[in-house]
């Protein structure tokens, strides 16, 4: 029995900046203070507040450190959790109030969250499956298989109102509905972990947090399905993420939670992990099961379905994690709970993942419908240095962006789609004024070339040729004529593809097209980047009214293109000048410019 | 796993714990005054005994045990402090593990007051 648990996070973000020899240096401190037998120091899933990482919660007052540093730990451990007072400098600035603490629940960036497939992250131990029983974990299944049938399952989930959370949004009952329908001596459920977004990570966090949830919805879809084997298919980017699988899979095997007759029910069910080798193209269903077979991950034609021909050619559902992690919870609060929270056609919570130009930079969990600007003004506490906001881009390299005439847009699947955007896994970058839209378009476009498999043209040299064009506006070289081949190849392309990769590839441009032409004409006609950002269209100039001649810059130009005497204005040679902003960022009189 | 009751006795010994990370401000505190002066007159053995007993009688949802400075009655310490949502807060004082565990008893789970022990009964008025 412990008297206080200390949490810390053990998430991607905060292990990086260091959390593991913060918890190693906590366990020494509290044994050298005596204390071990009173206070439990747990590792725990991310809990959101990336940003602020590492973060250490210590309950049962629920205390929030955050930016927590080694040198810390000893001052945490003699004056928390011996003597209970509070190391106020450490404590997150949201809390703190004159009025004294705040709850976390209270603070901005937790008040609006609503989290389902995010409950348990930052809550329990993901090594200890245990943990995850005493918050009701393995309790769903329990009740799917003693009480309920396979038919009762899909009903529930239809009810439900769930759609696919990796982006597509299919209704996921149908989903499974369609896959019981097809008898096969063999089918299989697979987790689709491929988190290929960048900027997307709320699959991680889940899987680094919460492994349990995503092993007993699958074998609810088994159990739903007729299905006894299921694989997940896993980056082996994600370190953490495989390691806290293979651990979570053992564990439930060795319960007897996966394995043979399970519940006493007859039902058997047992799950692999795949490791994938980060290829975006195989988060694209059917390249992800001809990965899975041990094949190159290349797409196929559908039809046939996964649920008709999947894995092995025998009938599949393939569901995201997100997706997983809110089934136990569907299946023990019913589905008329679900499909309370939300709008019309999209029910429950979604994850998002803020990044750019944002303060509270990290993982949360929101109901559909919760407006942009909720997200970004409240819970992500805004735009950093006073700049304004310009667009939110969502959906990664499929997606687009979302302008600031939409700020108040009720999030959902739909309304997302009628203003050319789409929910994808829920990457949420957003930027300000500083931001070219062409560039961004241009950064998404270099990703799909990249990441393109070459199996079918109109993405293998389609996408190639945007980003072409693209370039060439960048560097000013493009002509009006461009503007419209460049329209005229994304229509083509997104009819022609084979696989979502392709067909969604040129949203990023054709939804900047949409809301910032004018932006791309500044670049075509006047040679202009507005937002300077694009080198070739900007110099560096010194204004000589302003300049004291100081020689700050000549000093530091890495390029030696600024030339003058002490006391005399400075002058930058345009040839030689590379564009860095070194002078601009030293200059202490702002007499340096960019055009 | 055979049965749903053998995952049912795996919550019970494990939800008390995991209980304890909840953040409803709305439930009774109660609060071990562990400074100096409250280690020294044997504090900790009152914060430890509370805290298993509340975990043991799976109270965690309704109660929290935490600890709090010095409060300025040094002599009257170990000192525990009972905070009801809505409730005058109670001052027990010159606490031992054996009188914490009658508090748990009769306060905490009772509802009464264990007048004896209180700051209010004592001398000091």
């Amino acid at each position: 029995m412990y008297r206080s648990h200390v949490l810390v996070c053990g998430g991607t973000g905060c292990t990086s900046s260091g959390s593991q020899q913060i918890m190693e240096t906590l366990k020494t401190e509290i044994e050298k203070n005596g204390l071990s037998e009173e206070v439990s120091v747990i590792q725990t899933g991310c809990h959101g507040l990336c940003a602020l990482g590492p973060i250490m919660i210590i309950y049962p007052d629920a205390t929030f450190y955050s930016m927590v540093k080694v040198e810390d730990i000893p001052e945490i451990v003699a004056e928390h959790l011996l003597k209970g007072r509070v190391v106020t400098r450490l404590l997150y600035k949201e809390t703190v109030t004159p009025a004294g603490v705040k709850a976390l629940i209270d603070t901005d960036f937790y008040k609006k969250q609503h989290r389902i497939a995010l409950r348990n992250c930052g809550i329990i131990n993901p090594e200890v499956i245990e943990e995850y029983i005493g918050t009701g974990g393995y309790e769903a299944l329990g009740k799917v298989l003693t009480e309920m049938t396979p038919d009762d399952v899909i009903q529930c989930l239809l009810d439900s109102g769930l759609r696919g959370r990796g982006g597509g949004g299919f209704p996921t009952g149908l989903k499974w509905k369609l896959a019981k329908q097809n008898d096969a001596d063999q089918k299989y459920v697979c987790c689709n972990a491929d988190e290929g977004d960048p900027g997307a990570f709320m699959d991680r966090s889940i899987l680094e947090g919460d492994p349990h949830a995503v092993l007993e919805a699958m074998a609810i879809a088994g159990y739903a399905i007729g299905a006894s084997q299921g694989y997940i298919y896993v980056r082996a980017e994600y370190p953490i993420a495989v390691e806290r699988l293979k651990i979570a899979i053992g564990q439930a095997r060795e319960m007897g939670l996966l394995g043979k007759d399970i519940f006493s029910s007859g039902f058997d069910f047992d799950i692999d992990l795949r490791l994938g080798a980060g290829a975006f193209v195989c988060g694209e269903e059917t390249a992800l099961m001809t990965s899975i077979e041990g094949n190159r991950g290349e797409p196929r034609p559908r039809p046939p379905f996964p649920a008709q021909k999947g894995l092995f050619g025998k009938p599949t559902i393939l569901n995201n994690v997100e997706t997983y992690a809110n089934i136990p919870q569907i299946i023990l609060n019913g589905a008329a709970w679900f499909a309370s929270m939300g709008t019309e056609k999209s029910k429950g919570t979604k994850v998002f993942a803020l990044g750019g130009k944002i303060h509270n930079t990290g993982l949360v969990e929101i109901p559909m419908g919760t407006t942009l600007r909720e997200v970004i003004e409240e819970i992500g506490g805004g735009i950093p240095n006073g700049k304004k906001f310009k667009a939110a881009q969502t959906g990664g390299p499929s997606g687009g962006c979302i302008p600031a005439e939409h700020f108040d847009i009720p999030i959902d699947y739909d309304n997302l789609i009628s203003i050319g955007s789409m929910m994808g896994s829920g990457g949420l970058i957003v930027m300000d004024e500083t931001d070219c839209m062409v560039d961004i378009a241009k950064f998404f476009l270099e990703f799909t070339v990249e990441e393109s498999c070459g199996k079918c043209t109109p993405c293998r040299v389609g996408t190639k040729r945007m980003l072409e064009i693209l370039t060439k506006i960048t560097k000013g070289q493009a002509a009006m004529e461009d503007l419209d081949k460049l329209e005229e190849l994304c229509y083509y392309i997104k009819e022609n593809s084979l696989c979502g990769l392709g067909q969604t590839a040129p949203n990023p441009v054709l939804s900047t097209l949409r809301y910032f032409r004018d932006e791309y004409e500044a670049h075509i006609k006047e040679k202009r980047c507005p937002a300077g950002v694009c080198k070739a269209l900007l110099s560096y100039r010194i204004d000589a009214d302003k300049c004291r001649g100081c020689t700050l810059c000549a000093r530091n130009c890495p390029n030696n293109a600024i030339s003058g005497t002490v006391r005399n204005p400075h002058v930058i040679d345009q040839d030689k000048c590379i564009k860095c902003g070194a002078c601009m960022e030293k200059c202490k009189f702002g007499a340096i410019y960019k055009k | 796993m055979k049965s749903l009751e053998e995952l049912k006795a795996i919550r019970e010994r494990m939800q008390s714990q995991v209980s304890m990370r909840g953040e409803d401000h709305s439930h009774t505190r109660v609060v071990v005054g562990m400074a100096t002066c409250g280690i020294a007159s044997g504090a900790r053995p009152v914060l430890t005994k509370l805290s298993n007993l509340v975990q043991e009688k799976n109270l965690t949802d309704k109660i929290s045990v935490t600890q709090t400075g010095c409060i300025g009655l040094c002599q009257y310490e170990p000192i525990v402090e009972v905070m009801e949502p809505g409730k005058p807060k109670v001052t027990y004082i010159k606490m031992t593990p054996e009188k914490a565990e009658e508090i748990v008893e009769r306060h905490l789970i009772g509802g009464h007051v264990v007048d004896n022990y209180t700051l209010s009964s004592s001398d000091i008025k």
